[in-house]
């Protein structure tokens, strides 16, 4: 147990199970000994959890690369094994239809504003609540609620609340903001949007899954955000104040400088789990009204059309891009190991 | 905090006798409107926040008929409270309602046990990566990482296909399996870097008074890191209760096996249930959440507190 000095250990420690005996008796046989001790009850400690993660997620995905190069389908299943007929007809038919394009750059759109504004909004959010005042933690507690509630449960409320029938912010809409007719928020695909005389023409559906996604995961940089910013000694600031910063100008320079990792990370995760979002806008629009997405369109193959071969390649597309990204990312700006 | 600096300037002059009137400095402006605005944002954001939560409350304890004819109401009064949607929604089909209790008995079901199995797996595998140098730590803790940041909709495949072939689809027990797996990574995850800010001299020191080494998990590192377990239980069991995209994939075609979750969302899809009835669905998915998320804050927090006085 005395023997663990590198707890941070940055080189993988040589393996003391690989270890000839005579070796160690030389080096003292009591070390040798309790060094592999340590080492089973290590692996014996940590294998069911190696055994559920390599069946249930590693070997799956290996099968999925299996899957995506066969012609399978649901029907066929049963005569489907390892050792099909392999094919590139499925990535073909991929790369050929223009709907996963399309698709491909809607989700491309989906998480980049996504995330950029769940962000946005979470450094609003922890910036507004850094100081405290009467009733900051219940402020705090609220803030965090579209985070934890139910995906169904919310997305319920928003439609219910979007609904052009009686959908409460059309109601309103219409009182208070002049809109002619009700707006039909989750089934248009495009609207006209006249600011100062110019019309726009908007994608209202994509928009509002946007802005769905931008309240949902706010809270999530919200955290992150706060804990940064607890973090952040106050004298830097002091020392600014006194020498006259402006108070945005200490935003500027002090603190959103020391922000800045902790955004680089959340960045990262919200890409990734904003780019593979399914319940999210399955939920809100089923994928209609120009919100396709790659995951959505994988969940149609496989379920709608039993087209598992198809479903496994589109998958594995959206996984290669997200992982190609996310390595440009990391190789262009992380610098911190750790995360979070 | 205007106040407060002129309090501070009307003090007798001390080091610095500077400019006597420079009220509106930028810095003077800015916090100003910045302190008005900061007020307007934290509003803007709690309504934001809750409303939806509040509309779903309001909707499902008003009758349709009067939903349809004033949507825009935001009040409804305490005479008008009727509760029959909640009525309608729990009772069981045969009854004429739509059986959310069934349904809420497999989320429960399910989501306990997951809580169990994922914890039973969990908490030697975290203690492990923590304290045990052993071949292949680093790299367990990389895969671990990368099971965590994984699509799910890329394993959805493969598992959907499995799982139809070996015919545990519609099986509560197929989706256990499948939750455990995914959030195991997760629960390991954070349950290390509990485990890692205990210190490690009480567990020398027992090992020293001739502990074993379950002995010391059992009696050293189990007890200290209580909360951090208690924490990632609600953890967990609010990932598999809230969870949708498995259970819609695995459980669709048995109707008496559904999760509150999918039993809303496919009942969100027919015509013939009303918004409010629904509405009162959602409320009762959403209870249970926000009642452990208050009891886990605190407990989180109380974790975080007891770490601390320690020194």
């Amino acid at each position: 147990m005395s023997e663990r000095a590198d707890v941070s250990g940055a080189p993988p420690p040589p393996p003391p199970t690989t270890e000839p005996i005579p070796q160690s008796v030389q080096g003292g046989r009591a070390r040798g000994s309790l060094a592999r001790s340590e080492a089973r009850a290590g692996l014996s400690l940590i294998s069911p959890t190696l055994v559920i993660v390599v069946v249930m997620v590693v070997l799956p995905i290996i099968w999925t690369v299996s899957l995506a190069f066969q012609q399978i389908r649901l029907l066929n299943l049963s005569s489907a094994g390892i050792f099909g007929s392999y094919t590139i007809d499925n990535f073909r038919g991929i790369f050929t239809s223009e709907g996963f394009w399309t698709s491909l750059w809607t989700t491309l759109i989906y998480s980049v504003l996504g995330t950029g504004s769940a962000i946005g909004l979470g450094l609003v959010a922890a910036l507004a609540l850094r100081k405290a005042f009467r009733g900051r933690t219940f402020v705090r507690a609220a803030m965090l609620l579209p985070y934890v509630a139910p995906v169904v449960a919310v997305t319920y409320a928003w439609s219910t609340m979007l609904s052009p029938q009686f959908g409460v912010v059309n109601y309103w809409g219409q009182r208070l903001l002049g809109w002619d007719d009700p707006i039909a928020f989750l089934s248009q695909v495009s609207g006209e949007v006249s600011i100062l005389g110019l019309s726009f023409s908007v994608p209202t559906a994509l928009l509002t899954v946007i802005a769905f996604e931008a309240w949902r995961s706010f809270p999530f940089a919200f955290l992150f955000l706060t804990a940064r910013l607890q973090a952040a000694p106050a004298t830097l600031e002091e020392a600014a104040k006194v020498d006259g910063a402006t108070l945005t100008q200490r935003f500027r320079y002090i603190v959103l400088p020391q922000l800045l990792p902790t955004i680089a990370v959340l960045s990262v995760l919200r890409f990734i789990w904003t780019f593979n979002s399914f319940d999210d806008i399955y939920l809100l629009t089923g994928g209609g009204a120009g919100t396709e997405v790659v995951s959505v369109r994988v969940f149609n193959a496989l379920v709608s059309r039993g087209d598992i071969g198809a479903a496994a390649a589109q998958a594995l597309v959206l996984a290669a891009i997200l992982a190609v990204l996310v390595g440009l990312y990391l190789k262009r700006f992380a610098t911190r190991e750790e995360q979070a | 905090m205007a106040t407060q600096t002129d309090v501070e300037r009307r003090r007798p002059p001390t080091a610095d006798p500077g400019p006597p009137r420079r009220t509106w400095t930028r810095d003077a402006v800015e916090t100003r409107v910045f302190g008005v605005l900061r007020w307007l944002v934290i509003a803007f954001l709690l309504v934001i926040a809750i409303f939806p939560f509040y509309y779903s409350v309001l909707l499902s304890l008003r009758p349709l008929d009067q939903v349809v004819q004033d949507p825009g109401a935001l009040w409804v009064g305490p005479s008008e409270i009727i509760l029959d949607s909640y009525r309608s929604v729990l009772a069981s089909a045969a009854e004429g309602g739509q059986g959310f209790i069934q349904f809420m008995r497999n989320s429960a079901i399910v989501a306990f046990g997951t809580v169990v199995l994922t914890l039973l797996v969990a908490i030697p595998g975290a203690y492990a990566v923590s304290r045990l140098q052993f071949f292949g730590r680093r790299q367990v803790s990389g895969l671990f990482l990368a099971v965590y940041l994984f699509p799910s909709i890329l394993l959805a495949v493969p598992l959907f296909v499995f799982f139809t072939r070996i015919g545990l689809r519609g099986s509560l027990i197929g989706l256990l399996i499948v939750y455990v797996s995914q959030i195991v990574a997760v629960s390991i995850y954070m349950l290390r870097n509990y485990f890692d800010t205990i210190p490690v001299s009480l567990e020398e020191a027992a090992a020293i008074d001739g502990a074993s080494r379950l002995g010391i998990m059992r009696r050293i590192s189990l007890p200290l890191a209580l909360p951090a377990i208690m924490a990632n239980a609600l953890f967990v069991f609010m990932i598999a209760w809230n969870e949708f995209l498995f259970a819609l994939l695995f459980l669709i075609d048995a109707r008496d096996r559904w999760t509150v979750s999918l039993g809303l969302s496919q009942l969100a899809g027919s015509i013939e249930v009303p918004a409010t009835v629904l509405m009162a669905g959602s409320v009762i998915v959403t209870v249970p959440i926000i009642v452990i998320f208050f009891a886990s804050e605190r407990l989180l927090t109380e974790g975080l507190t007891a770490g601390a006085e320690k020194g």
